[in-house]
């Protein structure tokens, strides 16, 4: 019942998009654990971890479309809350890892017994228990970007300015978490990890489980910035990117509604970042470089900005042609990137869906008496 | 002259100034409830900036402006100035264009402002049938359903002028309300305005003297920073100190 009446609430585009996310997701997953190793439909682990990778990303790109598309605020550090959200998750891993680490200390990770540290710091403390450490992976990064934010939004901050201030967040945490004595590993990071809630992180099962609660995680968080973005919020968001002046003397506090879409978003980012390090196995400081950031910048543009389902694809899209192009043509990838980029600000602004979109706008008029009709239902 | 009603915006001495240029100096001015006022005044003579003081875009450097008997309005932002009943229209229209044109009167409509108001919003059958009313009244029914980007420029002033009603305000601030109009949209929008006077206080920044003719109001003379003049639009145009500062000595 309620997914009859969820069906009835999504577009014709958004049905699509569920119902593809689950029938891939099945699929693969099946193709894992269903067939032989040697039999031709098998899907082997390591295109699951990779497609689980896609769809973390995925779910970056979605939280960066909710702020850039919807409210015109291009954020050019959100990998930062990625990354936030993956070290929360890390500290998880690595208290799971108890007397197995090399030192064999039951309490302290191997780099703090290495650094001679006495006893964990506070902010380790509760981080054994994964639920707490699933809550901090979106508490810490949306209480950063509340704070950045309320700063920012309320000196009124817009544009480039906000972008480049966005850029220079993420380079000094990437400084930060550089140190060792931030108690995060250093240039190292957090690694071998070994369980997951009592699962073996490298087995099988926890990879498919884990690829599976991302696809849920992308649906979920499409199924959110939708509500958002469709409710009369999101069409005051889209005014403020519009017309922000005209907002204001409409008697709307303008920074309100970008501080509360911009936690969200770094909340949403939080999530993919907590979801990607147990599939990837390390989080390290160059998780928040800035290049990081623009690039999933670049998947929203690719994939259509201020369109949700565009954002998503777009993540899908560009990483699978880097994983193709670092594997046969290493040294062109970021020339392709760049000029990709390039490409779509330039010759299809609207991104991919833009260009679908085109596409059967031309089409149907070969078959235009029949589809009068259905079109003008789905517009509604 | 008609009764203007009880005194609904004072200023006193405001004076603003940017760099060294004073945009406003030490102008006063009272309107009343009722009341339709038109401003005029050569370029730079701070009709703009008068505007952005009252509605808290612009901070003055010293003077007092009062809403109503006792709010003081330097001390508020936007958004509480225009929460309180002040509404503007800009002189270059500016409404939402990816939005339709009943999105545009819908987001302007009073209602709560908050975050968890709009988060929780609900369209009901009572506020289809305001907006809808309200769409009578700009002339703009029949392009309910249309991306405002797509309206004409007069449809465009038209739209902003609705939206500034449909926040119920008690001062409408309006912006070169003719400016790039064709005459028979001029002559409507004179007629417009003048239907939203009978109840709402208007202030009209115009540059067009037919228009300002068309409205038939007291008019207040800008020059400088400062008020040159003020009376009925024969009386401003006799004043040799307004025919000094349009025709040049």
């Amino acid at each position: 019942m309620i997914t009859g009446k969820l069906f009835t609430w999504l577009d014709g585009r958004g049905r699509y998009f569920i119902t593809t996310m689950v029938l891939l997701t099945v699929a693969l997953a099946l193709g894992n654990q269903v067939f032989a190793p040697d039999h031709p439909l098998h899907v082997p682990t390591f295109v699951i971890s990779l497609f689980g990778k896609y769809l973390c990303y995925a779910l970056l790109a979605l939280a960066i479309d909710l702020v850039w598309g919807f409210c015109g605020v291009l954020s050019l550090g959100h990998g930062a809350f990625f990354a936030i959200g993956g070290y929360a998750m890390g500290m998880y891993l690595m208290r799971q890892i108890g007397s197995r680490g090399v030192y064999g200390d039951p309490i302290l990770p191997d780099f703090m017994v290495f650094l001679n540290w006495p006893e964990l710091p506070w902010y380790w403390y509760g981080f054994d228990h994964f639920g707490f450490a699933l809550v901090m992976a979106l508490l810490a990064p949306a209480t950063l970007a509340f704070i950045f934010g309320w700063f920012a939004f309320r000196s009124r901050v817009t544009g480039v300015y906000l972008s480049i201030i966005t850029q220079a967040m993420t380079f000094a945490l990437m400084l930060a978490f550089f140190r060792n004595d931030m108690g995060f590993g250093g240039n190292n990071g957090l690694t071998d990890f070994k369980d997951i809630l009592g699962f073996d992180i490298q087995s099988n099962g926890t990879r498919v489980v884990l690829f599976m609660a991302s696809s849920a995680a992308v649906i979920g968080g499409y199924l959110l910035a939708l509500a958002i973005v469709r409710s009369k919020f999101g069409k005051i968001l889209v005014a403020v990117r519009d017309a922000e002046a005209r907002t204001r003397f409409l008697g709307y506090r303008v920074e309100n509604y970008k501080l509360f879409v911009w936690t969200v978003s770094a909340a949403m980012a939080g999530l993919a970042g907590a979801l990607y390090v147990p599939q990837i196995g390390i989080i390290n400081p160059s998780e928040f470089s800035p290049a990081n950031s623009i690039e999933a910048v670049v998947w929203v543009a690719v994939g259509g900005r201020g369109t949700l389902i565009g954002a998503i694809i777009g993540a899908g899209f560009v990483n699978a042609a880097k994983t193709l192009l670092t594997g046969f043509l290493p040294e062109i990838w970021l020339f392709a990137l760049g000029g990709l980029f390039i490409a779509v600000t330039l010759a299809f602004p609207k991104g991919i869906l833009g260009l679908f979109d085109t596409w059967r706008q031309a089409r149907p008029q070969a078959r235009r008496p029949e589809s009068g009709a259905a079109t003008k239902g789905e517009n509604q | 002259m008609t009764d203007v009603g009880d005194t609904q915006l004072y200023l006193e001495n405001v004076s603003v100034s940017f760099d060294g240029f004073k945009a406003l100096n030490s102008l006063s001015l009272i309107v009343g409830a009722q009341e339709m006022r038109a401003i005029i005044g050569p370029n730079g003579a701070g009709k703009t900036t008068m505007m952005d003081v009252i509605t808290g875009k612009t901070q003055p450097d010293s003077g007092e402006v009062i809403f109503g008997r006792a709010v003081d309005l330097t001390k508020l932002d936007e958004a509480a100035i225009a929460n309180l009943g002040i509404g503007r229209k800009f002189q270059k229209p500016t409404v939402f264009e990816n939005h339709t044109v009943y999105d545009n009167i819908a987001l302007s409509m009073a209602a709560p402002r908050g975050v968890w108001a709009t988060l929780r919003d609900r369209p009901t059958a009572a506020k289809t049938d305001r907006i809808m009313a309200l769409l009578e009244t700009i002339r703009l029914t029949t392009q309910c359903h249309e991306m405002a980007a797509n309206l004409s420029h007069g449809q465009k002033q038209w739209l902003e002028i609705g939206m500034l009603l449909a926040q119920d305000p008690k001062v409408l601030l309006v912006d070169e309300p003719a400016a790039g109009m064709t005459d028979a949209e001029t002559a409507e929008t004179a007629r417009l305005l003048k239907k939203i006077a009978e109840n709402h206080c208007v202030i009209v920044v115009e540059h067009d003297m037919t228009f300002v003719r068309d409205l038939d109001v007291r008019v207040t003379v800008l020059h400088e920073g400062r008020v040159l003049a003020e009376g009925s639009l024969d009386q401003v145009s006799a004043n040799q100190d307004v025919i000094d500062v349009y025709l040049g000595r």
